[in-house]
């Protein structure tokens, strides 16, 4: 029961549970309908009512008497199971989920919305999806992607490993949108996949008849079958329900609250794009990883002590200084202009340098390259033993140092695998059509 | 017609798109544009989960295949809400307001706590798929002559988007329409008369009006739901003129009891529907019919159905001037052929009588047997010869339940199977809004007058002509006419027709109208007050405002149409006099007429009609004693 203080007493003093069906009668009216549950975080004294005609109301309890009429079950979900049969022409793809509903269940008696997981619920909500391949459904965390963290990073790392060591042709990841370029950067560091692992997600929610999920899911299977070995992120390439894009895992951004088309390419164009289960290549400079035999590799030591700073105009000084006494092990600061901050952090970062904690530049224009040669903050910066993250997305430069000092606690090493475009994550040209596309 | 014996029973449904600065749920404002569409999105709806479990597969691809559609948007006329690419913003409380005191007006109890919900809508008109929807009072009532009507629901809801054209297979919608706050009104089902129910769309049409809520054409939609014992549940859609309603209903009461006879008929023959669909295309290879030799030549097909036991019943009228026939070919044309050909009015149309006997030859066909004839492509023909066989089949078990559409002559034509009961779910985006008590009373003890308590009491109090008083609370400028009239002590017929008429003169003639407000008009009053204009020059004096950009005292001057002193228009009537001499000598005091006309176009409207009246009485009698 979700009713609290006078609603509860209410309730309780009646006998009444969410689900019956009562008769409220107050002074001038009279309510007929089933008692709901009532969102948490609101006042105490309205009763949430489903009356006969579907709409929901909140009736003060205060001066109300209440009639039992029939007492409810609880409503529960149940749905028949779903006979799926494996076709052996077809590849085997694992959709592993995350969190935030890959599908949904709307009971229509109650108006609840039930969030599903598993690989039934899914394939129940998307039949289509059986056509393209079989699917394995695998439901590995149940959190809102805005608490995703390195550990389940690893988790989910894992578990893409296992589904490919027992056979996986390619998997799609569900993930909640506000962070899935995090997760994708982290995916692509610490695998060496064989296989296409795709990230997906949605922007409307799948309990409503215009959700996005069902075009994503369709393109990310497309991709998983495709011979990109690499992370990628898939997500609406438009308003338009028509086609998605597969955005490099490392160079990708939610750059829209909204939009389903949030997800764009930074400094690189969109790798391919997915119509109607056809994929094309857009970015023909790319020379991307192709499906192999090879076993999946993991590297998913992490060091999770690192933070991303933005420099703004009034940083505090102290702000430094507190992650290096809190005993971080590396810095991600996210500079203004060509990688630049205040002149007065330089002795904290000097002293960052001292200490061997590397500290990473990247800049908050997110697009172009960052060059600390231009002007003498820069050198002073680049003298202190700022690395530069060149054309790097600041949050891929923060994943890659977590999984950097995973690697090694070296400051040359470091510097130099942070400069190494392992994963795509730097591009040597800065061409001109990589700008707000 | 004995309604009660018949067992009529109606009930109204009102939608009024209510007049807010914003849209429901985002800012953008409550207009319809003609301007071309700035970007057009496709978007696909999916029938949700719960919806999947009853449909089979099948079913299922035929929906997803029609479910595409395609959305007009604008960069600043509409936003990212409407496209279904931002959430919704927090409920416009201007429109929740006007929604209590329509509820107020009609007696209705509102709710304690108003939830917005989602009403499941998979046919293109909402991005969402779902409409928004609110209950915000019930139990309410209105006094008629023929007793008291309830209205049972007061719903705060978003209008729709504007259905545009069919492109490609899909249907275009334009964003600007969805959005704009409507209240949906219904009463109970047990209105029996048909007075009755004109009467209270007429009082509902009176609520409305006194509140804030859009006029003109397309802001008010009137459903009206009939039946009959033993009849079904239809609902006919558009009802626009109130006129129309009780022949509307008469119609219907009609078409529901020749349904039935209709059905009786069909019983005691035995009637019945073969499944099969024939293909009789062999039969009119050389047809002098126009519609089949068409569809042939166009690779279509001829297919017919054999209806056992329903000959001479498809002819039969149930409606005036419509046939069951017409009923057959209504389920017909939804599937997009443009016609039926059946038994009862063959031969014709080009088609023979021994074409006829040759399609009875193949599918078997006895004298009591009716057939139904479909030329058209082949999909198409099929398809809409399956609608007509369920039709038929629904004709044995009685009257079908169904949305029907409003003709021009009262008649009704089939639009689609009534919806099955909405689906809703709480709009989770939208937090709950408590109504108070006390803004309840607040708004209880400032209800707005209804328009024809308002038109009678402005009569009365101001002494206005009817006509006057119509006019101004018609076009809702009572509360300017009543502060104008405060402050000037000018005649009110003279602020009154200036307010009804004048200002609407002005913009026949295509002038802008917007800046003659309050103020202006104020000081056209005030200088007829202080009798330095003639009332005849008010028309002029705004026509100048509103064409220069003048103020009232430059108007005024620019136009010349400050007052002559009594001395200049004795020296205007003086001149006209002399130099009309010989009509006074003939015709003496009866020279007054023509004078009178005379001097007053030489006058140029510069002085009152009164006084010049006076004084070249005066002046006549004068000169011809």
């Amino acid at each position: 029961m979700s009713y609290k203080g006078v609603c509860k007493v209410f309730l309780d003093s009646c006998d009444i549970s969410v689900g019956d069906i009562i008769l409220i009668i107050k002074n001038s009216v009279e309510y007929r309908g089933m008692v709901l549950n009532r969102a948490a975080g609101v006042d105490d004294k309205h009763l949430v009512l489903k009356l006969d005609n579907g709409y929901n109301i909140g009736v003060d309890v205060t001066d109300a008497q209440v009639e039992l009429l029939e007492k409810g079950e609880k409503p529960k979900i149940e749905l028949p199971k779903f006979d799926i049969k494996k076709d052996p022409d077809k590849e085997d793809i694992t959709i592993i989920s995350t969190g935030g509903t890959v599908a949904s269940i709307i009971d229509y008696k109650t108006g609840a919305v039930h969030p599903a997981f598993t690989a039934d619920d899914l394939l129940r909500a998307n039949p289509e999806l059986m056509e393209q391949a079989n699917i394995k459904g695998k439901a590995i965390l149940n959190i809102l992607s805005e608490n995703m963290k390195p550990e389940y990073w690893i988790k989910s790392a894992r578990n893409i490993a296992d589904e490919v060591n027992n056979g996986a042709y390619g998997v799609v990841v569900a993930h909640g949108t506000d962070t899935m370029h995090y997760t994708s950067a982290a995916l692509s560091f610490i695998l060496d996949t064989p296989v296409p692992i795709i990230l997906t997600g949605a922007q409307r929610s799948s309990d409503r008849p215009s959700s996005d999920a069902f075009l994503n899911l369709m393109a990310s299977v497309t991709a998983a079958k495709s011979d990109i070995a690499e992370v990628l992120v898939c997500m609406h390439s438009t308003m338009n329900d028509s086609q998605a894009y597969l955005h490099r895992g490392t160079k990708v951004r939610k750059m829209h609250t909204s939009r389903r088309d949030t997800f764009r390419s930074i400094n690189t164009q969109p790798l391919a794009r997915i119509q109607n289960s056809n994929l094309e290549i857009l970015d023909k400079t790319i020379d991307y990883t192709r499906r192999s035999l090879d076993e999946i590799k993991i590297y998913d030591s992490l060091e999770e002590d690192v933070a991303l700073i933005k420099s703004y105009p009034g940083i505090s000084v102290g702000i430094i200084d507190y992650y290096l006494d809190k005993g971080f092990k590396g810095l991600v600061l996210e500079g203004t202009g060509l990688g630049h901050c205040p002149e007065e952090l330089m002795p904290s970062l000097q002293r960052a340098n001292d200490m061997g904690i590397p500290v990473v530049m990247t800049s908050q224009c997110l697009y172009g390259r960052v060059n600390m040669n231009v002007y003498s903050t820069g050198r002073k910066l680049v003298d202190s033993g700022v690395i530069s993250a060149m054309d790097m997305l600041p949050e891929t430069a923060y994943v890659k140092l977590v999984w950097t000092l995973g690697q090694t606690q070296d400051l040359d090493e470091v510097k130099n695998i942070m400069q190494t475009s392992l994963k795509g994550e730097i591009r040597r040209k800065t061409s001109q059509k990589y700008f707000l596309i | 017609m004995d309604y009660e014996k018949i067992g009529l029973k109606m009930g109204l449904e009102v939608h009024q798109q209510l007049n807010t600065n914003e849209k429901l749920f985002c800012p953008c404002e409550c207009s319809l544009t003609d301007k071309k569409p700035q970007l057009k999105i496709l978007r696909n709806l999916r029938p949700t989960q719960s919806e999947l479990g009853k449909i089979d597969r099948a079913a299922f691809e035929e929906s997803r295949r029609k479910l595409q559609f395609v959305y007009e948007s604008y960069d600043h006329h509409t936003c990212l809400v409407e496209a279904d690419e931002e959430p919704p913003r927090p409920l416009n409380l201007e429109a929740l307001e006007i929604s209590l005191i329509i509820a107020s007006l009609v007696n209705m109890q509102i709710v304690d706590e108003f939830h917005v919900m989602r009403k499941q809508v998979i046919d293109g008109s909402n991005t969402g798929g779902f409409q928004r929807t609110g209950l915000v009072a019930t139990n309410g009532y209105l006094e008629t002559d023929y007793g008291k009507v309830i209205i049972e629901n007061l719903c705060l809801e978003e209008d729709a988007a504007r259905r545009m054209h069919e492109e490609k297979g899909k249907t275009n919608f334009r964003l600007d329409r969805l959005g704009i706050p409507l209240v949906e009104i219904t009463t109970d089902p047990s209105i029996n008369n048909p007075q009755q129910v004109k009467d209270v769309a007429y009082q509902i049409g009176q609520i409305l009006r006194s509140t804030k809520v859009k006029r003109g054409l397309g802001t008010i939609r009137q459903d009206l739901n009939i039946s009959i014992s033993e009849g079904a549940r239809v609902e006919i859609k558009g009802v626009q003129d109130l006129d129309l309603m009780p022949k509307m209903v008469e119609n219907e009461v009609k078409r529901q009891i020749n349904l039935l006879q209709i059905k009786d008929e069909l019983r005691k023959r035995d009637a019945s529907i073969e499944n099969e669909i024939f293909n009789v295309g062999a039969v009119f290879t050389d047809t002098k019919s126009k519609i089949v030799s068409k569809a042939l030549s166009n690779g279509g097909s001829v297919l017919a159905v054999k209806l056992n036991g329903f000959a001479g019943l498809i002819g039969r009228d149930i409606q005036p001037d419509r046939r069951f026939g017409t009923e057959l070919a209504g389920y017909a044309k939804k599937m997009g052929v443009s016609g039926i050909f059946h038994t009862d009015e063959l031969p014709s149309y080009g088609i023979t009588q021994e074409e006829v006997g040759a399609v009875i030859n193949i599918i078997g066909a006895l004298k009591e047997d009716a057939f139904i004839l479909v030329a058209d492509e082949d999909e198409k023909a099929r398809n809409s010869l399956i609608e007509v066989q369920s039709r038929a089949e629904n004709a044995i078990k009685g009257v079908p339940e169904e949305t029907r559409k409003v003709l021009d002559d009262g008649n009704t034509e089939y639009l689609r199977p009534l919806p099955t009961a909405s689906r809703m779910y709480v709009e989770t985006d939208i937090p709950a809004i408590t109504i108070a008590r006390d803004y309840q009373e607040s708004l209880k003890s400032n209800l707005p007058e209804l328009p024809d308590v308002k038109k009678n009491r402005v009569m009365m109090e101001h002494g206005l002509s009817e006509d006057l008083a119509l006019q101004l609370v018609r076009i809702d400028k009572t509360s300017e006419f009543e502060k104008l009239k405060a402050e000037y002590k000018v005649d009110s017929s003279i602020i009154a027709s200036t307010l009804a008429y004048t200002i609407k003169e002005l913009k026949r003639e295509r002038l802008n109208v917007d800046a003659l407000d309050l103020k202006v008009l104020g000081e056209v009053f005030f200088y007829i007050n202080e009798n330095k204009i003639p009332a005849a020059s008010i028309p002029a004096v705004l026509r100048s405002v509103a064409r220069h950009g003048y103020s009232v005292s430059e108007a005024v001057k620019e136009e010349g149409l400050e007052k002559l002193s009594k001395a200049e228009v004795e020296l205007i009537i003086d001149n006209s006099i002399s130099s009309n001499n010989d009509i006074i000598k003939e015709r003496g005091m009866e020279a007054m007429g023509p004078l009178m006309g005379i001097v007053m176009k030489s006058l140029k409207g510069k002085a009152d009609g009164k006084l010049v009246n006076k004084l070249l009485k005066d002046k006549l009698i004068k000169l011809i004693d």
